[in-house]
């Protein structure tokens, strides 16, 4: 479903963020990408998502090859994806309704159906009945959850998560990690970066160790 | 289909929001476009009453040739035959003195004046049609006539028609000019405003791209933005212009009653007026397109 062969990414300056990285993540799996801050975990994610082109090598999704997609060709590539930002990229001048419903305007949803899946999206993270809440007044982990429940509105294939658990406390953390674990049950393909490695454990996905840009690929901790 | 329909009236919808978010802003916005365009309608709907006014009042170039006060009735017989079989003149009709103080009484409401001085001020009158009506003919047939005996004067009926011509060419040659200009300004002011949106919504714009929107998601509510905006301008200037044309029939109505005649302005027609605002919201779409090709590639957008 994603293939890396052989990917580097430099960027501007030289700075190699990913030194010929080789990947293979199948359907319905979820996958860690571990490693300290830097190691490359961010811009592993965004070379799958398009929104970085990778320098040589070849980033394959569903069988496209995403380095050679047209521009045109992107955002059709992006709705395959559910996108969880380790910022969360909330729009604050909106209520939690109208943040949720985006991607299904993008898509062209009429109102009522966008409505009941929205809906059922903030069930999903505990968050129904705050729709008409503007996402200032929520709090971190209400904020992260409203992020995911964004991103698995319009039911992506893939979810794509960078540090889900960021600056939550242990137990906000677990809460996310299940309702990731429950995406991946119903089907979902899920990659995570993070460098929790106490999440790692509770959900003994099948992890994949960035250091300085390269992928050790003995798996670690696998179950 | 359907789900492309529900996209452009979705953006169309978040536009007039966000028109009427602002009200204050959007105003002012508003007024700036409906003044621009406004100027150049005004003109326009001068320029169009003065061509019909002008048309109106003198198809033909005609020659009124004013004899001598103290001419006696066998003078004035030999004038009209010698001007039936000059060369260059079609047809002749005499005005008696007395006539003509009879049509001023009638027409212009001086009678009282006329009546107070006693007797008639007015001369007797042949008015002519000539056979050639280019310019140069009526001048010389002019100057032929006013070198006849007892002729006072000999007045070119045509000549006012002409310089009213040359006025509506200048004026109209200034329309375009002042419409260029205008023009480009109302250009300008929804460039400016939407690259001020662009900037405030920077977030969104990139939310949305990374979330699967096409650059034409995110281009059409700013587009259907500046359309709107330019509609509004429109709608406005056209107000402008039915405002100004009502106020001056007022005094134009009062100043006719003095002259005997009634004058008033034609509004904007219709049809015009609907070219104005498709003009308007042309424009304003314009605008937004150039700032957003132009700003959308600058911020980053892929």
């Amino acid at each position: 479903m994603i293939a890396l062969n052989g990917v580097t990414k430099r960027y501007p300056g030289g700075h190699e963020a990913l030194k010929s990285a080789s990947l293979t993540i199948r359907e319905g799996e979820m996958v860690f990408l571990m490693g300290h801050s830097g190691a490359g975990k961010s811009t592993l994610l965004k070379l799958i998502a398009g929104i970085e082109r990778p320098t040589s090598g070849s980033v394959v999704v569903n069988g496209e090859d995403v380095g050679g997609l047209r521009p045109r060709a992107i955002p059709y590539l992006r709705r395959n994806f559910g996108l969880v930002f380790q910022d969360h990229k909330l729009l604050f001048d909106r209520n939690v309704f109208d943040n949720v419903v985006l991607p299904l305007d993008i898509l062209g949803y009429g109102r009522r159906e966008g409505a009941r899946r929205v809906r059922a999206a903030l069930d999903k993270v505990g968050l129904l009945g705050h729709e008409k809440v503007m996402p200032i007044t929520l709090s971190g982990g209400e904020q992260q959850r409203l992020c995911i429940a964004r991103a698995i509105v319009h039911r992506p294939a893939i979810l794509l998560a960078d540090e889900p658990s960021g600056n939550l406390d242990a137990a906000y953390a677990a809460e996310i990690g299940e309702l990731f674990r429950s995406f991946n049950q119903v089907g979902a393909t899920v990659v995570i970066a993070t460098h929790d490695a106490q999440l790692a454990e509770r959900l003994s996905p099948r992890l994949v160790t960035l250091a300085s840009g390269r992928i050790d690929t003995a798996p670690v901790g696998q179950a | 289909m359907k789900a492309w329909l529900r996209q452009q009236t979705r953006a169309l919808g978040s536009s007039t929001g966000k028109l009427l978010r602002s009200p204050l802003a959007t105003a002012f916005n508003v007024a700036v476009l409906g003044i621009a365009l406004a100027l150049p309608a005004i003109l326009y709907v001068a320029l169009v009453n003065l061509q019909d006014a002008g048309r109106a009042a003198a198809p033909d170039p005609q020659l009124t040739v004013f004899m001598d006060l103290g001419t006696t009735r066998a003078e004035l017989r030999d004038t009209e035959t010698r001007l039936s079989r000059h060369q260059a003149v079609a047809r002749v009709r005499y005005v008696p003195r007395e006539q003509a103080l009879e049509d001023v009484n009638r027409l212009s409401g001086l009678g009282s004046i006329v009546d107070a001085l006693g007797a008639n001020p007015l001369p007797d009158a042949f008015i002519i049609d000539a056979r050639d009506a280019a310019p140069a003919a009526l001048s010389a047939l002019r100057e032929d006539l006013a070198r006849w005996p007892k002729v006072a004067f000999v007045q070119l009926d045509a000549e006012w028609a002409r310089r009213l011509a040359a006025v509506i060419r200048l004026g109209r040659l200034a329309l375009l000019l002042l419409g260029t200009l205008l023009a480009f300004a109302l250009v300008a002011v929804t460039f400016n405003t939407i690259r001020l949106q662009i900037l405030t919504q920077r977030e969104e714009i990139e939310v949305a791209s990374l979330i699967g929107a096409t650059p034409r998601f995110i281009r059409r509510p700013f587009l259907y933005y500046g359309a709107l905006l330019g509609l509004l301008g429109g709608l406005a200037a056209w107000g402008l212009v039915g405002g100004t044309t009502q106020a001056l029939n007022g005094a134009l109505g009062d100043l006719g009653r003095h002259y005997g005649t009634a004058w008033a302005l034609q509004p904007l027609p219709l049809r015009d007026a609907a070219a104005l605002l498709a003009f308007a919201a042309a424009l304003g779409w314009l605008g937004a397109w150039l700032s957003v090709s132009r700003h959308l590639v600058s911020g980053g957008l892929r």
